[in-house]
């Protein structure tokens, strides 16, 4: 007996607590529809190709190289990414340059996106800040595998 | 002939009102249950970039479905694999009839019922016709031969039948209080008051009745709580073999079920058609006072009165078919026979004590 009456209550409760929703949510929705602006939405669905999710301050996206003063890329290709790079897929050809204070520079540098794993430690090892991963771009697709391998001129943006 | 014309309109609407409903409720399925759970539901269905909130989702899984290719098993009973959805949807959807959806209106000097046949045991019709349902669930498990639908077919029907007793037993009250088997003159009759203010609904009558009736009638719907005959994670239920529109018509059945029994909640228990203290002539409040309003504007009420009924008791089916997990079989059978039978039992005797005592 006693426990048909617990069965009773936590079914009410339970239907007390989808109507709740239901009820909070609607409200919610009406308002907004009537041109109302809420701070609170009623649902917590971002409506994807439309209404793009606000990207986490700490997220990783494409890589993207970072460029002197004088328009030369920030690389001096000591290939300490390329070294730590779990999935082996940056590729570099050093070059020497005149500068005496940087003496080498890329002459290429290739991502290969079909095999990162956008783990970031290519950005944590690079000493000069020359390489990060903040530019947003999560959409990366392709239709052939060369699509997404990014030389330099992309990377550099 | 004109009496033959006005059947055959009285037929269509009521089919339309019907179809028209469950084909909504297949919406109202979608987006409230995103709604309760802080989603939001099918709204991606367009006609020429007017979405309107996913309404066009029926119409484009109507046209889905009609397109999809009707497959029959090769070692199915093929008539009768043919034949169970359409008895199945034939059964639920003729109950329709019986149901009062407004009072009689004067048109060219005739007096025509809004209801489309004022069956003379109309309660007994339909309690028969949801109970021949069953025949569809039977013959389409039977007739796919195949053993998963066997099985849904087998706990459908034992399901249905358990429930059918609670479902007759918690209406025998009612019936001892109310003068007649016509639902019409059910509806009628609860027009009256109680104590000389509280409407004399079936609900303040038969609160133990009605607590019966629509937890078996929830269980005859087959929807989650008790879809065992379903059992979607398990055994797909008595239509595994079904595709297409025939599928759909299963579909459509669960859909039109939940309809008919809120129509016959909403006739047996809530009023019907009757607006508290509306009469003929317009309001006429027990606290003294009255609202006198014009004969259509009555008639406009008490049909939007028993519509808003109706769509209140989708609204409740919906969401407890989205709230509750499913019960297990033991458990089904169990909350049939040992609890809801003898609460209707319970009931009777109580009605039967106070109608000899009064």
């Amino acid at each position: 007996m006693k426990k048909g009456w617990i069965v009773l209550k936590e079914l009410l409760r339970g239907g007390w607590i989808t109507a709740r929703h239901f009820s909070v949510n609607m409200w919610y929705h009406t308002l907004r529809l009537l041109g109302f602006r809420t701070k609170r939405r009623g649902a917590v669905t971002f409506q994807y190709p439309e209404e793009a999710k606000p990207l986490a301050p700490r997220h990783k996206s494409l890589h993207r190289l970072l460029r002197r003063e004088n328009g030369l890329p920030q690389c001096v290709a000591c290939m300490m990414c390329a070294t730590v790079c779990p999935s082996e897929c940056i590729f570099i050809e050093a070059a020497e340059t005149d500068d005496s204070e940087v003496q080498k520079y890329p002459a290429s540098f290739v991502i290969d996106l079909n095999r990162c794993c956008f783990c970031g430690f290519c950005v944590e090892a690079c000493p000069v800040d020359a390489i990060r991963m903040d530019t947003d771009e999560i959409r990366l697709s392709s239709t052939t595998r060369r699509g997404l391998e990014y030389p330099l001129d992309r990377l550099l943006g | 002939m004109t009496d033959v014309l006005i059947l055959l309109v009285k037929i269509v609407l009521a089919l339309t009102w019907t179809m028209l409903l469950a084909l909504l409720l297949t919406w109202v399925e979608r987006k409230e249950s995103a709604v309760m759970q802080d989603r939001i539901g099918a709204n991606r269905a367009s006609v020429f970039g007017l979405r309107a909130f996913g309404l066009f989702q029926p119409f484009a899984d109507a046209i889905k479905m009609i397109f999809k290719e009707d497959f029959q098993p090769a070692f199915s009973a093929r008539l009768l694999h043919t034949l169970a959805p359409f008895l199945s949807f034939f059964c639920v959807a003729v109950t329709v009839v019986a149901v009062p959806f407004g009072d009689t209106i004067r048109l060219g000097g005739r007096v025509i019922t809004l209801q489309v046949a004022d069956v003379n045991a109309a309660l007994l019709f339909v309690l028969a016709m949801l109970g021949l349902g069953i025949y569809g669930i039977l013959i389409s498990g039977w007739a796919s031969n195949s053993r998963f639908a066997l099985l849904g077919s087998l706990r459908g029907a034992a399901q249905l039948i358990s429930y059918e007793v609670a479902l007759g037993l918690s209406l025998v009250g009612l019936i001892m209080v109310f003068p007649s088997l016509r639902l019409s003159e059910i509806v009628r009759f609860q027009g009256g008051l109680l104590f000389g203010f509280l409407p004399k609904w079936g609900i303040f009558l038969q609160p133990l009745g009605f607590a019966v009736f629509f937890l078996a009638a929830l269980a005859e719907t087959k929807r989650v709580p008790f879809d065992l005959p379903e059992g979607e994670s398990e055994i797909i239920g008595f239509f595994t073999e079904y595709g297409g529109l025939k599928w759909g018509l299963f579909m459509m059945t669960d859909f039109l079920e939940v309809i008919v029994v809120s129509c016959l909640a909403a006739t047996l228990f809530f009023g019907g058609w009757q607006v508290p203290w509306l009469g003929a002539g317009g309001f006429r409040f027990p606290w003294g006072g009255a609202w006198a309003l014009p004969a259509w504007l009555v008639t406009a009420l008490q049909v939007l009165s028993f519509n808003l009924k109706v769509v209140f008791f989708c609204w409740l089916q919906v969401l407890i078919r989205w709230t509750y997990p499913r019960f297990r079989y033991d458990q089904v059978m169990d909350f049939g026979w040992k609890f809801l039978v003898p609460a209707g039992a319970v009931n009777i005797l109580a009605t039967g004590l106070v109608l000899v005592l009064k």
